[in-house]
């Protein structure tokens, strides 16, 4: 297991150098002269000379990409033109929503999800697995933004039960900080509490089908206590796969609910800084969202391992 | 499924409730977009301030939106741009990913640098690569066309390259070579026929995801331009008025929805029929 487990660690190397590379290459993706459009319509030649000299872009590719990794290594992400202070300054000041957000999400996720897929699959052709399946598909479909904008309407417009946007921070004022909450957190982790139900449900189905259910079955224990006591921790072994891929996907889908909430966050910096023409930035936050998400699955699969001892990877 | 051997597949599909379900939603939507300039009521280009915010009536079926332009035809007119984008980035991804899976599958040499590179994208939240490519490239639709198609190309090539894999070493496939068949020859008469399926299957839920995408870009104001009729442009406007006309966002993202749902019904039921190895019971 060891020898996997190193294996699965260096793995991550070349993962990141491609990360790396394609965020590099994302300012040369610029159509025309990047510097022209970065210092846009009112800059003098010499100003484009000094600022390309600056940025390196006069240099050969491979010597920028070379001199970018270096960079990166040394936790250097550049500086933000508008914000006028490092990258990875702004970042930091940015992370504890959009990570709060992602968190409150997938436990919401989890939540609701876990449990639906584990009794829809327990009871399959119930009356329960027909509701709670048709209402994993329409959650596959609701756009989580829209959901969003619904749940604004209905429950902060129309009812004034919680504000309809805004951020406290948990560490300051933990009451106001869950109010704020609530509905970006059940409006993100939504869609992908349907997406755990189907997965889990699936997993349940399977694991009921196995010698050993039956064998239990047959010593006469009851349904709950096979279910309960046999079947559920094999079940949620895949499952714990599925919340390592979730993870990555409320990464993404929180810089989007943060835009719908006002939640000043990875996100809202991402789209504010494509509007400033802010490069620096939009690279930094798809550098460290990338990073968190090869992380998170780093974390994931080497707790499958441990989870389940009959997985050998040699 | 008594005589699964007797009936071809074209009648299996037909039997398939979801198969059928997903494909009327998605003809609705076809239709939408094909007669947009009969279906829709009003010019969705036209803005008329007096009657912005009015609530739906038998003038305006969904309402109007801040600008006084009729939501209804900018839902029916909006169709045009999600099917575009839906239909050209899944043609694209399906492109790539059978040349790139091919190569990476049969080509034994190239295998492990191109699937590092699609583990390299695949390593970005989809949503965040797609919002960085359109940072870079700017507005437009060819531009969203271009950002999805790299954002969801990785995930058909590992589809083609494990199918691949899962052949190159049977019998058949030997036999072919045995009797001197090219590579590029076995490729395509012995590999591709059976990704066919698979690519049908992914190709419906990469549709699915484009036209959400699409739809978040355009919503994040980063996608089409504002001007152009797009479900995530109208609601991007009603997002601003949702305290007053909540008609604004709703009708927009119902159609995304429903959009969504006949595909990713179309994709459940092709995959229980035509690949019951990934049936899930």
């Amino acid at each position: 297991m060891t020898a996997y487990l190193v294996r699965r660690v260096l793995a991550v190397i070349p993962v990141m150098l491609v990360v790396v590379t394609v965020v590099f290459l994302l300012i040369h993706l610029i159509p025309g002269d990047p510097v022209a459009v970065i210092l846009g319509p009112d800059a003098t030649p010499s100003q484009i000379e000094a600022t390309r000299a600056q940025l390196g872009l006069d240099r050969p590719l491979y010597e920028q990409l070379g001199a970018f990794y270096v960079r990166v290594l040394r936790g250097d992400l550049g500086r933000s033109y508008f914000l006028n202070r490092p990258v990875t300054q702004a970042l930091w000041e940015r992370a504890e929503p959009t990570s709060l957000l992602t968190l409150s999400a997938l436990l919401v996720a989890i939540a609701i999800g876990v449990p639906s897929g584990l009794i829809a699959g327990a009871f399959p052709g119930s009356a329960w697995d027909r509701v709670l399946m048709l209402a994993a598909l329409f959650g596959v479909c609701i756009p989580g933004f829209w959901l969003s904008l619904n749940f604004i309407y209905f429950f902060a417009v129309r009812l004034g039960w919680l504000p309809a946007g805004g951020y406290a921070s948990v560490f300051v004022d933990p009451g106001a900080a869950l109010r704020y909450m609530v509905l970006p957190a059940v409006s993100l982790g939504f869609n992908q509490s349907a997406l755990i139900a189907r997965i889990a449900r699936s997993c349940m189905l399977e694991v009921l089908q196995q010698d050993y259910i039956r064998t239990a079955r047959a010593k006469g224990l009851s349904q709950g206590v096979v279910i309960v006591g046999h079947a559920f921790r094999n079940a949620m072994v895949p499952v714990v796969t599925v919340i390592g891929i979730t993870t990555a996907v409320l990464i993404g889908g929180a810089v989007v609910t943060e835009i719908v909430f006002n939640i000043p966050g990875l996100g809202r910096l991402i789209i504010s800084a494509i509007l400033r023409r802010d490069y620096p930035v939009v690279q930094g936050v798809v550098l460290v969202t990338a990073a968190a998400y090869v992380l998170v699955n780093l974390v994931v699969d080497v707790l499958y391992v441990l989870i389940d001892p009959r997985i050998r990877y040699d | 499924m008594t005589e699964p051997g007797r009936s071809t597949w074209l009648q299996r599909l037909a039997r398939n409730r979801s198969v059928v379900a997903g494909l009327a939603l998605l003809l609705a939507v076809v239709l939408a977009a094909a007669f947009a300039g009969v279906v829709a009521t009003h010019d969705p280009a036209r803005l008329d301030p007096p009657k912005r915010l009015l609530p739906p009536s038998v003038e305006h079926y969904l309402g109007t939106d801040e600008f006084g332009r009729d939501v209804w035809s900018l839902v029916v007119h909006g169709s045009r741009v999600s099917l575009l984008v839906g239909l050209t980035t899944m043609l694209l991804t399906s492109l790539g990913g059978v040349v790139i899976g091919l190569a990476a599958g049969y080509g034994r040499r190239l295998d492990l640098v191109l699937m590092r590179v699609m583990d390299g994208l695949m390593a970005f939240p989809a949503i965040l690569l797609a919002i960085a490519l359109m940072a870079a490239r700017g507005p437009g639709v060819g531009n969203v066309i271009f950002a999805l198609s790299v954002v969801y190309t990785p995930r058909t090539a590992m589809l083609i390259r494990s199918t691949v894999l899962g052949i190159r070493d049977l019998d058949y496939v030997h036999a072919a070579r045995a009797l001197g068949r090219r590579d590029l020859a076995i490729a395509a008469r012995h590999i591709l026929p059976n990704c066919v399926g698979p690519l049908l299957v992914q190709g419906s839920f990469i549709f699915a995801y484009a036209i959400l995408a699409e739809a978040i870009l355009g919503f994040l104001g980063v996608g089409v331009p504002p001007y152009v009729p797009s479900w995530g442009n109208v609601i991007a406007g009603g997002k601003n008025v949702i305290r007053e006309a909540f008609w604004v966002s709703l009708f927009p993202g119902l159609a995304l929805t429903l959009s969504g749902l006949g595909l990713n019904l179309l994709g459940d039921g092709l995959r229980d029929t035509l690949d019951p190895r990934l049936r899930v019971p």
